[in-house]
């Protein structure tokens, strides 16, 4: 019998071209549990993914795949979900494209609160063309485009979402996956636009560069920097990462962290429900129908 | 065939019409002039079929969310002007790769960039046929009247479903806002039936030997599209004979249906001296010029109306070339057509462009003037 | 020896079934990093490999912490995934 996780995956294609110790396959992993632990049939999933390492994901995913063109991800979603609202839709994207080329998607699916699950990997750099800096890339790292460091400030993606509109919000991370599975079944189970920030690793391009060792050490540094947003002590603090919290964070766990390094604020960031876009057009095609049924009849008035 | 009352339409009124009739149930756009009448007509009347209208944030993710909808199974169409085009050619290009049945309507305005808003310009020939980066076949249409707009939207769209393509439908400026009164074909007539896809068992979407019906999302046969260079199943290769397997059945898809595609129409003498050789809304002026060559001063001279313009109508300018001393290409632009009848021509007639780049059209004239020096 | 509790009879020894799929595993060290129990090694050369399946406690860590696909980890006779 095949396993779930052989069942959702196209195995003959393995295995993936992503670099040893990348983290887009352990988040890839955690979506087919949480696809698996939803209960979703495979004929009702589609991922849509865009350009770049994450986006490959789609490929190796047993369901229905879209590996679309960079950033417009979403876009193309947005279509696929409003012409069959019955699939569920999982958009699989990296940092930059989900957040420079496709920001103003990003922004705009959120705003329509639309049942998309976006999936963002971020690994805070632009890995497949070799290390440049993308908008999550943290202000003073270093890019083969920002060789001292960049200067530019890094979005906070779920700080984002929810201003602009999205209804479910969370960080992962490929550190805690287990975690990252919940938070994706969260993502999946909320009737809106949900974003899932999965926080990752890229040794190679970004690791390597900025000298934060092997991809085990990248992982346990980003797992001993996470605290669950319910140990966060209000909400405001849970969209963005603080120094400060750093810092009690050390206190009360008794551990020792560098005082440099942010803490990655994990679990569920927000969830507000709202009416969702496609169901409500859906509905309201149907009033209309039955209104202007009349009307029609009238109008389609036909000569010979 | 049964039609409905006469009615005043615009072009782009029609082209609303056409689409509808053809069974496009899904339209994403952005507001542009002189294109945003389609927009409004379809915000108005697709969900009145149980259709779906969507406003995107961009022209970009307009062209996107088409391509998903007919992913999803929507006959889907979107529809812009000249900006709006040059942003869409990267996805127009991801459609063409991928085989995704979708119309894009331009309507022309005068250009580069935002040019002269909004005035009428024929400068998006060649940018249909080569806009997106890559090698890639294309199929584009250019009416010349408020019924031709009607008659070769619905083209557009099923030459689409048939070849699994991006169809360009070139509008301009004139076309699409001039009124005329058309009747046109009782609604309804051109629908196809929804397919069934139950019995289909080992699916492969990008079959080499025939050109399977793309099946929709959610149907039950879940597969891979990617914009990658992809085998028979959909999944990425570099190998190079797939590729070159791949490159050339993307072409032959549409090359070897040329006669299909191409639509012509031709009027006046049938052993001309000078033949007019035009598209879209030069067509009127060329048709009014013709006239009076023709019929008035009894010159052989014909028009040959251009409704096809990619697939090139190589045929069908070569058989002219060999009959005629002048072929005459009024465009209005500084010479785009005009280069593709000359490679036809090969010599055996002598071509002249006519043309006109000062925002307005070329008149019947100008026209005339060019016939008169070749009977001079 | 797993650890007594205060049930009455104690917890029947779990016996684990690791698979590495050696085609798909790029040696990235990860598995070996986050067992708990130092089921996995890696040799000198980098190779990664089952050291000690007796004393897997069936976590799960290494199937899900692999990037690869390359572990799989479940109770011996069982289907029961992780």
């Amino acid at each position: 019998m095949k396993s779930l996780r052989e069942e959702f995956l196209r195995t003959n294609k393995l295995p993936h071209i992503w670099c040893p110790g990348c983290g887009n396959g352990i988040v890839t992993a955690a979506l087919v549990r949480a696809i698996g632990k939803v209960g979703f049939e495979q004929k009702d999933v589609a991922v849509v993914s865009g350009i770049g390492c994450s986006s490959r994901a789609a490929g190796y995913l047993n369901f229905n795949t879209l590996h679309t063109t960079h950033g417009r991800a979403l876009a193309f979603a947005t279509g696929l979900k409003l012409a069959q609202p019955g699939l569920k839709v999982f958009v699989v994207m990296g940092d930059g494209d989900a957040t420079a080329i496709g920001g103003n998607h990003f922004i705009h699916a959120a705003r329509r609160n639309i049942d998309l699950n976006a999936i963002i990997i971020n690994n805070h750099i632009y890995g497949m063309t070799g290390g440049q800096h993308s908008p999550l890339t943290p202000e003073g790292k270093k890019a083969t485009t920002a060789p001292e460091g960049t200067l530019e400030r890094e979005f906070n993606i779920l700080e984002l979402a929810v201003s602009a509109g999205a209804t479910y919000g969370a960080r992962g991370t490929a550190a805690q996956p287990r975690l990252l599975e919940k938070l994706i079944v969260g993502a999946s189970q909320n009737e809106g636009f949900s974003v899932v920030e999965a926080m990752s690793t890229c040794p190679v391009s970004y690791g390597r560069r900025n000298r934060l060792g092997s991809a085990v050490d990248m992982l346990k540094d980003i797992k001993q920097r996470s605290v669950s947003v319910e140990k966060l002590e209000t909400k405001a603090e849970t969209t963005r990462p603080r120094r400060d919290i750093a810092e009690e964070g050390a206190e009360e766990e008794g551990e020792t962290h560098d005082k440099q390094e942010e803490v990655i604020p994990v679990g569920v960031i927000f969830s507000r429900p709202a009416p969702e876009f496609v169901e409500r057009y859906y509905r309201g095609l149907n009033k209309e129908k039955e209104g202007k049924e009349g009307k029609e009849e009238k109008e389609g008035q036909v000569e010979s | 065939m049964k039609y409905r009352k006469p009615q005043l339409l615009q072009g782009n009124e029609a082209c609303v019409e056409g689409a509808l009739d053809a069974g496009v149930r899904f339209f994403a756009g952005y507001p542009i002039t002189p294109s945003t009448e389609i927009a409004e007509g379809m915000a108005r009347k697709l969900p009145r079929v149980g259709g779906v209208f969507i406003q995107m944030e961009d022209e970009i993710a307009g062209m996107a969310a088409v391509i998903g909808a007919a992913v999803g199974g929507k006959k889907s169409l979107t529809a812009t002007s000249g900006p709006g085009f040059s942003l869409k050619q990267e996805n127009i290009g991801y459609a063409a790769i991928a085989e995704i049945p979708c119309v894009i309507v331009n309507v022309q305005r005068f250009g580069p960039s935002t040019g002269i808003p909004t005035a009428p310009a024929q400068g998006e020939v060649m940018q249909a046929r080569w806009g997106t980066h890559g090698d890639r076949p294309i199929i584009a249409l250019s009416p010349s009247s408020v019924y031709e707009t009607y008659y070769l939207t619905t083209a557009a769209v099923n030459f689409s479903q048939k070849f699994r393509t991006p169809v360009i439908l070139l509008l301009d400026e004139v076309v699409g806002h001039m009124r005329e009164k058309v009747s046109l074909p009782a609604s309804g007539r051109l629908m196809v039936e929804k397919q069934n896809y139950s019995d289909i068992k080992e699916y492969k979407p990008f079959d080499e030997r025939k050109l399977p019906p793309l099946v929709p999302f959610g149907e039950g046969v879940y597969y891979h599209i990617t914009g990658l260079v992809h085998d028979e199943h959909g999944f990425p290769t570099r190998h190079p004979e797939v590729v070159v397997r791949f490159m050339e059945r993307l072409h032959r898809k549409i090359n070897h249906h040329r006669k299909e595609i191409i639509m012509t129409d031709y009027t006046g003498h049938v052993e001309p001296k000078v033949c007019i050789i035009t598209y879209g809304c030069t067509v009127r002026s060329a048709r009014a010029a013709l006239q009076k060559a023709y019929l008035q001063k009894r010159w052989p001279v014909s028009l040959l109306n251009l409704q096809t313009l990619w697939p090139f109508p190589a045929e069908e300018v070569k058989r002219l070339a060999d009959r005629c001393d002048y072929l005459l290409v009024p465009e209005m632009n500084m010479g785009q057509i005009v280069g593709e009848v000359e490679k036809y021509a090969h010599g055996k007639a002598e071509v002249l462009g006519i043309n006109r780049y000062d925002g307005d059209m070329i008149t019947p004239g100008q026209i005339f003037q060019h016939i008169e020096g070749c009977f001079s | 020896m797993p650890k007594k509790n205060s049930r009455s009879s104690p917890p029947k020894k779990r016996i684990a079934e690791l698979k590495l799929n050696e085609e798909r595993c790029k040696d990235c060290g990860i598995c070996v990093a986050f067992c708990p129990a130092k089921v996995l090694g890696q040799k000198e050369t980098g190779e990664v490999y089952i050291k000690d399946e007796e004393k897997c406690t069936l976590c799960g860590n290494c199937e899900i912490y692999c990037p690869d696909f390359a572990i799989t980890v479940k109770e011996a006779g069982g289907n029961d995934e992780i």
